[in-house]
């Protein structure tokens, strides 16, 4: 599949004039600079919401390559942003990053049309995926994306930097399906790093699919094929409370919603053999998390 | 040892078996107790603690094989409150926690000499065993083996080095020596040649002041090493 | 530097806790995931990559004199659930008390001083190594090793599997664990110029829930 045949959807084209110092701030986030390819797309784009004093405003909503940015007309205080897929990407060889803002008092939410589909491109090169999620002083910031699929044959690295203020409150639901129905899955690197008022809250990296050592034995997820994460963060948040499990057994899927060490954060992990099956635990852990 | 340092004597830091704790105030007795499995020594835990509770201040560290049985039974029985009771992981080995690598049980008795104060003895029970379990000088000050008549009555002449070592030999369950034909005399006996002149207690725990001669054996080391530490 | 004080800091006898410990060995045998000696090596090959990479880092970093008090804010933020918080913490003070009275140092005594219910435990292997004389990649070859010696030797007491097959099963992990030993020192040499963030920060959502779990039994034989 050529580059050019991928535009699924007219009207929003790769943006050619993305320079590469968009996606150089990839390698602090621990993306190699050197993955990308001439044939892949290099995409970033850039959600920034602001506070008026009444509303939430989007004084920059820029879609790019195969993010199409669509506001969401909920009415209310908050701004929301849906993501439509505009090519099917990530491909081998792309850089992609997304940059969501949500500037002081400002509250969005931010969610995908579609799963994201991580599929083999015309190279073996690695894809990258960059999530920037900042949040200042008293905004709220929620990120809910639909899965991120691993096709088999894929190769992604996938970043989420999440930079927030001590009061500002987080939503954030990452889900990972291991390969479509019945397919070994691509190679999929994930790392989450959150920083809360300059402090490291959560730093987690993971490598699924072969060549990953180990990612499919008892130890890390025992033949399951989906798997997410689940993180509050909130100023007014009890988070001293003990640990709630999701099932006891693992055959079925599990997960744990607990505090985090640098807290008012509460963080569940959850595995799950479907990804309808983990997105009920990641929903049930919500609830606990709100405490509904 | 690293160039940076100059080696001298280590100051020690274990402060494990010294009667001071690392801020100088003075840190708990420590009493082992061990045994085989069945032998009594729960309920000889649960007696010390009813028998000495009104006196002192207790606090007891089991060492089940499986974790919390015995913590439990001693919080069922209500021998003290909650907080003075806890239990040790062994993963499956009950010697090691005693003997080879007694930091788990340090840390549950050093726990106690901090949030319980003041505190006057610290009971260590450890997991039911075979002959050959003895506690670290390090972990306990002295240590009481409890064996019972009904496992035969050949077990002090079979020795080991619990039976052999153990600052007291207790003799559980006298009561029943008609009913499984055990010669208690041959036993004392047999302790003797073993051990020498330490103590032997013949008791039956289920008796009313069937515990008495063990507490009273408690209290009088508790009295010396004090005397001790203070000289 | 001594060869014979990495083998001493390494030896499953060095008096630090590490047997009731069964590195979530103990729960996977609860659900049926670990049940045979390839089981067993699958379970040892994934806890070293995730959860051994991100010990035999942090470990390395306090061998290279990185400041124990970030890295254990790092080790912190690397482990989601407070029951391996815990562990880690009650683990570093059992490897405080071992490795003070074996290798006294100040450093060591500054740690244990600002951290008195613990410091995650590869970080004071790490400060301890550093005590010893040792490199920062013989920290990491020992938290390494750990990450798999400790679930083996959990596993043949729970299912009485044969030592020697397990034996092998660790020799046979062992090209793997140096591997991730010099990984994990290679991280440990950038933290002084990128911070803590060099260091790998490996993770493993089925170590997290079953931890969890396994916490919350009555009736178990291993502390974690």
């Amino acid at each position: 599949m050529s580059s050019g045949s991928r535009l699924a959807e007219p009207g929003t084209p790769p943006d050619p004039t993305v320079p590469a110092t968009a996606t150089a701030t990839n390698t602090a986030a621990g993306t190699d600079a050197s993955c990308g390819h001439p044939d892949g797309v290099h995409a970033t784009a850039r959600i920034r919401a602001t506070y008026n004093g009444r509303v939430t405003t989007l004084p920059q909503l820029r879609s790019d390559g195969p993010f199409h940015l669509r506001r969401i007309r909920t009415g209310g205080r908050g701004a929301t942003v849906g993501i439509i897929g505009a090519m099917s990407a990530p491909l081998g060889g792309d850089r992609l990053a997304l940059d969501i803002t949500a500037e002081d008092r400002a509250e969005l939410e931010v969610t995908t049309a579609a799963a994201t589909l991580a599929l083999r491109g015309p190279t073996t090169a690695p894809a990258t995926y960059d999530v920037r999620l900042t949040a200042g002083e008293h905004a709220c910031l929620r990120w809910l994306p639909q899965q991120l699929i691993s096709a088999a044959g894929s190769n992604l690295r996938q970043t989420c930097t999440v930079s927030l203020a001590a009061t500002s409150r987080l939503l954030l639901r990452e889900e990972q399906i291991l390969g479509r129905a019945d397919e070994e899955p691509g190679h999929l690197v994930s790392r989450i790093r959150v920083h809360r008022a300059g402090r490291l809250l959560l730093d987690q990296h993971t490598a699924y699919g072969d060549p990953a050592p180990g990612w499919d034995g008892p130890s890390v997820l025992d033949g399951h094929r989906a798997v997410g994460q689940l993180l509050v963060v909130d100023p007014e948040l009890d988070a001293d409370r003990a640990p709630v499990l999701l099932r006891e057994g693992i055959k079925d899927g599990c997960a744990v919603l607990a505090p985090l060490a640098g807290g008012p954060a509460l963080f569940a992990t959850a595995v799950a053999p479907s990804s309808s099956a983990l997105r009920e635990l990641l929903d049930q852990a919500l609830g606990h998390a709100l405490g509904e | 040892m690293h160039l940076d340092h100059p080696v001298t004597m280590p100051h020690r830091h274990t402060y494990s078996a010294e009667p001071l704790r690392a801020d100088g105030s003075p840190r708990a007795f420590r009493v082992g107790l061990g045994g085989p499995v069945g032998s009594g020594k729960t309920a000889c835990v649960a007696a010390l603690c009813r028998t000495l509770r009104d006196r002192l201040s207790l606090a007891v560290v089991t060492n089940d094989i499986y974790t919390r049985e015995d913590a439990e039974f001693l919080l069922r029985e209500a021998v003290l409150p909650p907080e003075r009771i806890t239990a040790v992981e062994t993963g499956a080995c009950p010697h090691t926690a005693i003997r080879d690598d007694i930091s788990a049980n340090l840390e549950a008795v050093e726990h106690f000499d901090e949030t319980l104060d003041p505190l006057d003895l610290v009971l260590v029970e450890s997991g039911g065993d075979n002959l050959t379990a003895t506690f670290s000088k390090g972990l306990v000050d002295v240590q009481i083996f409890v064996i019972d008549v009904s496992s035969g009555d050949d077990i002090p002449r079979k020795g080991g080095p619990g039976i052999t070592t153990a600052d007291l030999l207790v003799v559980n369950k006298t009561d029943l020596a008609p009913y499984v034909g055990a010669d208690l005399a041959t036993m004392a006996a047999d302790a003797e040649r073993q051990r020498g002149d330490l103590p032997v207690v013949f008791t039956s725990l289920t008796s009313d002041d069937g515990i008495r001669e063990i507490a009273d054996w408690i209290t009088g080391h508790l009295a010396r090493w004090r005397a001790k530490a203070a000289a | 530097m001594s060869r014979a004080a990495l083998l001493l800091l390494a030896d499953g006898r060095f008096p630090a806790g590490g047997y009731a410990h069964s590195g979530g060995v103990e729960a996977a045998v609860a659900h049926n995931a670990v049940h045979d000696i390839h089981s067993l090596e699958a379970f040892c090959r994934g806890r070293l990559h995730t959860t051994g990479l991100t010990t035999a880092g942090l470990a390395a970093a306090a061998a290279a004199g990185c400041d124990p008090l970030l890295l254990d804010d790092a080790a912190d933020a690397r482990t989601p659930v407070p029951a391996l918080r815990a562990v880690a913490r009650k683990l570093g003070r059992q490897m405080m008390r071992a490795a003070r009275a074996t290798f006294p140092s100040a450093e060591l005594d500054r740690l244990a001083a600002e951290r008195p219910q613990g410091a995650h435990q590869p970080i004071v292997q790490g400060v301890a190594a550093r005590a010893a004389g040792l490199t920062p990649r013989d920290a990491a070859c020992a938290a390494a090793y750990e990450a798999v010696g400790g679930p083996a030797t959990a596993a043949v007491r729970l299912l009485s599997l044969d030592p020697l097959a397990a034996s092998w099963l660790l020799a046979r992990l062992s090209t793997e664990a140096d591997a991730v030993a010099a990984n994990a020192a290679g991280a440990a040499a950038r933290v002084e110029t990128e911070g803590p963030d060099a260091l790998p920060s490996a993770s493993s959502p089925l170590l997290d829930i079953t931890a969890e779990q396994h916490a919350a039994w009555t009736v178990r034989l291993f502390a974690s």
